[in-house]
């Protein structure tokens, strides 16, 4: 059986890079992510992980050589943040495009300026369209899982595509919290070899990324949108193996919570959805009939799954902690064009950014907002679709 | 029942060590638990937070807080400037100053929202005869974790004095369970309002 | 450090190219200049071979630079940098 150990968010990361066996960490640190790169140098400086930590002078450089490594056939992996995840951004599309398996993990953070450390998704949400398989946690036991598993859907051959693990800096990076590590032996024997599509090891002259004609370029991408949708159906998988074999599974794409005898249903990702629920067992007790549907994958975007549960909805309710400037929550826009596959008759919805800059969101403060969505529809009236919820 | 828990201390005193081994102590008695720092920038010698939760069942609440249920204040002089006046004491809450024996406590430099317990603990004086001094400082967190379990039960000393030796190891691991077990036994009530 | 790596390959459409040689044709025909070799001139630095954009010059130690026409395109580069001016260009028949 596992391990009971008390561990930061950070912490989690880097212990799951150790339990896949990393080969290469290619890194450079940046609050909030550090402590996952100081850990890691730490496990390898020991002995504890067998593996080479390559010291860069920047973030693009960092993936530069975590893709490097990748290509050569090695289980590569790094972390970021913010400024270092907007400067590496170059590479983030390189590594997709070239359908190579890596993970990496974005402890968030607002972007500047003005200069903010706190948490929010916007420097995550910013790589939206590269190509990433995007994960999201709400605890430090699903940081830890999430990275793990995140190796496994990379390197399917159904996928090929690199993973990103979100988790908010200090909320879940710099807290501590349980988490159970997992038996060794029966993780190797789970992950298994590191798999893809073809190695560049100098064995016999290959280019990467020459110069392709429209249409193969084309073809080439047709190719990503197919393997994101292949995800979904590995991720799932994945997620229930690892249940069997560890005891925690979460759901898939999706986790539903009270979700059963909703009419109301509240969308959020990441580790707010821990407050958010927080708010919501409290209004059931006030004979509210709010559910929670927590995004854990945003890409491939698990609209299929939403669908199921709120076919019936009176009410959705969003919130983003991150926004398309001059449009909306980028979770929202996504839902909405989701649920209009299946009908041109959308519940009501609404939209609140919140959160944002590290805005401290409260269980209060979801109850207010719940409170308010829920009534005004229940009176017959509509809610505003957008709201940006603001307090001091 | 969920605790939340305030350590107030000066920047390099150990409040954040302070909460993470009582996360673990949490774990040891069955229990769930958080600890963090205060999100930002922090100096040595400032005044800082450090923050932890204890529940019975999982933690779904994240994030900083300004209302505490037990407030543990690791240099007394924090309660004179004032400072500790930002944090409110919730209604039965309790109060853990390190301070001397002898120490007169202001009421009016805490925040109480109703009834309280004010505990003394001399931390400083205990991390001096067990040699506990990292760059000139005397080491109070792992004394005050003595204290807290003798004043709140919530965690036996027996799991507070392991997980501080699991977190440290060795002879270091050893001398701060000593000066934690030491602190539980010398715990003084100062008042109750 | 590769601890373990299977190529599994699945046949997806990825921007991976095997270099070969000629695969658009012999390209010598594109020259309408070429360079040409005074071997009492060269001093064997290599300099021609390294610097050709096409990997085209090959340098024996004893006796100097051989020119691939083949494929050579007649760019003049190794007439540029070669220090002892044993490449000259001249323009092609």
């Amino acid at each position: 059986m596992g391990k009971l150990v008390a561990l930061t968010g950070n912490y989690a990361v880097a212990y799951a890079a150790k339990y896949a066996k990393v080969d290469v960490v290619a890194a450079y640190p940046i609050t909030p992510q550090t402590s996952i790169v100081e850990k890691l140098a730490e496990l390898i400086e020991s002995g504890e992980l067998d593996a080479i930590m390559i010291r860069v002078e920047s973030e693009h450089s960092a993936l530069a050589a975590t893709f490097g490594a990748a290509i050569a056939g090695a289980r590569a992996f790094t972390a970021t943040s913010s400024q270092g995840l907007l400067y590496m951004h170059e590479f983030v599309h390189w590594v997709s495009r070239a359908r190579i398996p890596a993970v990496m993990a974005i402890v968030t953070r607002a972007l500047a300026p003005p200069w903010n450390i706190w948490p929010d998704h916007s420097d995550y949400m910013d790589q939206r369209d590269a190509g990433w398989i995007m994960g999201f946690a709400m605890d430090n036991q699903e940081v830890f899982d999430l990275t793990l598993q995140a190796f496994k859907i990379s390197e399917d051959p159904r996928v090929y595509l690199p993973v990103m693990v979100g988790l908010e800096g200090f909320i879940l990076g710099h807290t501590t919290m349980p988490v159970e590590l997992p038996d060794q032996e029966i993780v190797d024997q789970w992950l298994g070899p590191r798999r893809q599509e073809y190695v560049i090891d100098g064995r016999e002259p290959l280019a990467l990324g020459n110069l392709a004609w429209p249409e193969d370029t084309e073809e080439m991408f047709m190719e990503i949108q197919k393997a994101m949708n292949n995800a979904k159906k590995v991720i799932k998988e994945v997620d229930e193996e690892y249940g069997k074999l560890f005891g925690r599974k979460y759901g898939g794409l999706i986790q539903c919570i009270n979700c059963e005898d909703a009419k109301y249903f509240a969308v959020s990702m990441g580790a707010w959805t821990g407050d958010l629920i927080e708010a919501i067992n409290k209004l059931r007790e006030d004979g509210y009939p709010i559910g929670v549907i927590r995004i854990r994958f945003c890409r491939p975007f698990p609209y299929e799954d939403i669908w199921e549960k709120v076919q019936n909805a009176k009410g959705i309710i969003v919130f983003d902690r991150s926004i398309s400037y001059g449009a909306w929550g980028p979770l929202f826009s996504d839902l909405i064009t989701g649920l209009y596959h299946y009908t041109n008759k959308l519940p009501t919805m609404s939209n609140i950014v919140a959160g944002i800059g590290g805005v401290n969101i409260t269980y209060n403060d979801f109850a207010r907002m719940l409170t308010n969505f829920v009534e005004t529809i229940e009176k017959g009236e509509k809610p505003p679709v957008f709201t940006w919820y603001h307090k001091r | 029942m969920m605790y939340e828990i305030i350590f107030y201390g000066r920047g390099g005193q150990g409040g954040v060590t302070a909460a993470n081994i009582l996360v673990l102590a949490a774990l040891k008695q069955g229990l769930y638990g958080q600890g963090f720092p205060f999100f930002g920038a922090e100096r040595r010698g400032a005044p800082v937070l450090a923050f932890a939760r204890i529940s019975d069942k999982p933690i779904l609440r994240h994030g900083m807080f300004y209302e505490t249920d037990i407030l543990l204040v690791l240099d007394r002089k924090l309660i004179d400037i004032g400072v500790t006046k930002r944090v409110t004491v919730r209604d039965n809450g309790v109060v853990i100053v390190n301070a001397p024996h002898n120490y007169k406590i202001d009421l009016d430099k805490l925040s109480l929202e109703g009834k309280a317990k004010i505990y003394q603990v001399d931390a400083k004086k205990i991390a001096l005869e067990h040699n506990l001094v990292v760059a000139g400082w005397p080491v109070v967190n792992t004394s005050m974790l003595g204290a807290f379990s003798k004043a709140t039960g919530i965690i036996s000393i027996d799991n507070i004095t392991n997980a501080i030796r699991e977190y440290f190891g060795g002879k270091i691991g050893e001398a701060n369970a000593k000066a934690a077990y030491q602190a539980y036994n010398e715990l003084n009530l100062l008042m109750e309002v | 450090m590769v601890k373990e790596v299977q190529i599994v390959k699945t046949g997806i459409k990825i921007p991976l190219a095997k270099p070969k040689v000629g695969v658009a044709g012999k390209t010598g025909f594109w020259r309408i200049t070429r360079p040409i070799v005074n071997y009492d001139k060269c001093n064997k630095c290599f300099l021609c071979e390294i610097y050709c954009p096409v990997n085209v010059i090959r340098v024996e130690p004893d006796r100097g630079p051989t020119i691939d026409y083949d494929y050579c395109k007649g760019c003049g580069v190794c007439v540029d940098v070669c220090p002892s001016n044993a490449l000259e260009l001249i323009e092609e028949e």
